[in-house]
């Protein structure tokens, strides 16, 4: 059950955009596909809604094999970035379109539209034209209009990226419960690391047309496959070949020999957040993730000089599995090993 | 501010006095010159059996011509803009032929095709279909002559409209045939109104084709404007300027037709 796809290829004149894809999606589960641009994210989604088809591979949904299947007979429900709202029809008619297509009688289609506008919060805006909503209440007319067909599995296409900041972060949590109420397979496919880890139970992601790494939102960040993975999902400070977060930079005041010299560039207050920028001795800019409390014991100061330890850094070699080299606990543990040295500059 | 002020307006009177002199002056003349003994000599003209017969005439490559052109024009800027491939280049340039070269070449060309002596002329006369001076080769005339209006005037349409709402139409459930008639259709019908209006016109004063291909027989094969031009030569000024008239506002009310089907929706 849910959807799988296997060894899925496509090409677009000179550009690859999904190289030998396989992923597997469970029944009933809230997946990302996150990715930068380019990457193929969302080619594989409409290659799985068949808008577009694949040069090779397979797309399995719910245990059937649906790679030769047109769209309109695959039962899935399709939100895109841009609404693709119908202009010249009202929000009623269409929520109502598929189920007019599907020769559904008239007082039925009522119900139903109504009842999805309600779930949508919509309802009292049935007779107003497209033009006439904001962009949020287009996505969610979009949104109930995929759903009206009583989809197997839902996909959606960057869904929120046109929106502003606020209503994203409103809808997304509003398509969480949503998820939660109907349980139905969904897909989502975002550029936005957050959005991914706020909404989605598993992330898929990709680069360069390739799945990198799929797991949960915690996976990926604990134990990123790579150096891709571990700088898309959360934020990274480059020390040589090792990578730490910038939660793992510990600042100290006193030298030892963990410690590396750098200077404050800046500090940037993001409320309970403190972002502090520093410039290594040999021109690294790297910067640390303290909380208000930290910052104010350290008494930092822009210009000033303070010490860098990385309290957990990662190296990846080639396309080897990830490997943790400064195991260190804040403050120092006996058991230093690899953590003896600082992470290379 | 005002400098700025000052030259909009003088931009405005020379557009308005730019217009007036070259379009609205000659139709007004003609307007005046129509009645200027009366509204008996040109009804006359118009309601004597070569005028109406010319007025059906004119109605029948109106009413042949434009469904024609409609549904082709459709099509074709469906496939230039729908479905991408190299030989699309070739189509778009054929299609503004008819714009490119002068009618009367087309009439020519079309002499030479369905002619005594022209290729296609012999055989279709041995079936007994007899193209050239009469009402089949006027059509083909009407319809080459007025061809990429449609076609031009839908496949911007088309573009802007992207393939979104086509696609969403396809995974709610609607076939290619749905999703044109549902989704496609409605949103580019001001262009497809819009390339018929302008083939409306066209057809309706296209003279240089049709006067090859029907030898302009009254009563026969004269659409309007050849009967104007009959008129002219036999200076019957009267009747002339009448049926010029009559196909002004037979334009012209295409066109009003149009506006007003379009502020009703709006």
């Amino acid at each position: 059950m849910g959807i799988t796809v296997e060894g899925a290829n496509k090409r677009f004149g000179d550009f690859q955009a999904l190289k030998d894809v396989s992923i597997s999606v469970p029944d009933g589960s809230l997946t990302a596909l996150l990715g930068p641009s380019g990457s193929g994210k969302s080619t594989l989604l409409r290659a799985i809604a068949g808008l577009e088809d694949l040069d090779a591979g397979r797309v399995m949904i719910n245990d059937e094999d649906a790679t030769a299947k047109p769209a309109q007979k695959r039962g899935v429900g399709f939100v895109f970035q841009h609404y693709a709202a119908f202009k010249h029809m009202t929000v009623f008619e269409n929520v109502g379109f598929g189920l007019k297509i599907r020769k559904w009688k008239k007082p039925e289609i009522s119900d139903r539209v109504h009842e999805l506008l309600r779930l949508v919060q919509l309802d009292g805006l049935a007779g107003r034209f497209p033009s006439q909503l904001s962009g949020g209440q287009r996505q969610r007319m979009a949104l109930a209009r995929a759903l009206a067909v009583q989809p197997q599995v839902l996909l959606l296409d960057e869904p929120f990226g046109a929106l502003d900041a606020k209503v994203r972060k409103d809808l997304r949590t509003w398509l969480r419960h949503l998820h939660e109420e109907m349980h139905v397979t969904t897909i989502f496919v975002t550029h936005d690391q957050e959005e991914a880890m706020d909404v989605a139970e598993q992330l898929v992601v990709m680069n360069n047309g390739q799945v990198e790494q799929s797991g949960s939102a915690d996976d990926l960040y604990e134990n990123p496959a790579n150096e891709f993975v571990m700088s898309f999902v959360g934020e990274v400070n480059r020390l040589g070949d090792s990578f730490v977060r910038p939660h793992d930079m510990e600042v100290v005041l006193d030298a030892d020999e963990r410690t590396q010299e750098g200077m404050v560039q800046r500090i940037v207050a993001l409320g309970f957040e403190i972002r502090v920028e520093f410039v290594l001795a040999d021109g690294t800019e790297i910067w640390a993730q303290l909380t208000r409390p930290e910052l104010q014991r350290l008494e930092l100061e822009e210009g000033q000089i303070a010490y860098l330890r990385p309290a957990q850094a990662k190296s990846f070699n080639g396309s080897s599995p990830s490997e943790t080299i400064g195991a260190s606990t804040p403050h120092g543990s006996p058991d230093e090993g690899d953590a003896e040295k600082p992470a290379a500059v | 501010m005002s400098s700025s002020r000052s030259s909009r307006w003088g931009l405005r009177f020379l557009g308005i006095g730019y217009l007036t002199l070259l379009l609205l002056a000659p139709l007004v003349m003609i307007f005046f010159k129509t009645f200027e003994d009366g509204i008996g000599p040109p009804l006359d003209a118009i309601t004597s059996p070569d005028g109406l017969h010319a007025l059906k005439l004119t109605l029948i490559m109106v009413a042949v011509a434009v469904p024609l052109n409609t549904i082709f024009g459709i099509g074709c800027a469906l496939l230039l803009v729908r479905h991408r491939w190299k030989g699309n280049v070739i189509i778009d340039g054929i299609i503004n032929l008819p714009f490119a070269i002068s009618p009367i070449v087309i009439g020519l060309s079309l002499f030479l095709l369905y002619g005594a002596n022209g290729w296609f002329g012999p055989a279709l006369a041995d079936v007994g279909f007899k193209v050239l001076f009469s009402i089949p080769g006027m059509i083909l005339a009407s319809v080459f002559v007025s061809l990429p209006f449609v076609v031009r005037e839908v496949v911007p349409v088309l573009q802007e409209i992207g393939t979104d709402q086509e696609q969403a139409a396809s995974t709610l459930g609607a076939n290619a045939w749905q999703t044109f008639w549902r989704i496609t259709l409605p949103a580019i019908r001001w262009g497809v109104a819009y390339g018929m209006v302008l083939t409306t016109a066209r057809v309706l004063g296209e003279f240089g084709a049709v006067t090859i291909v029907s030898g302009s027989i009254s009563g026969k094969t004269q659409t309007l404007p050849l009967f104007v031009a009959k008129q002219f030569e036999g200076f019957n000024f009267a009747g002339a300027y009448g049926a010029s008239l009559l196909l002004a506002v037979l334009a012209l009310s295409t066109l009003l037709a149009m506006n007003l089907l379009k502020r009703k929706e709006a």
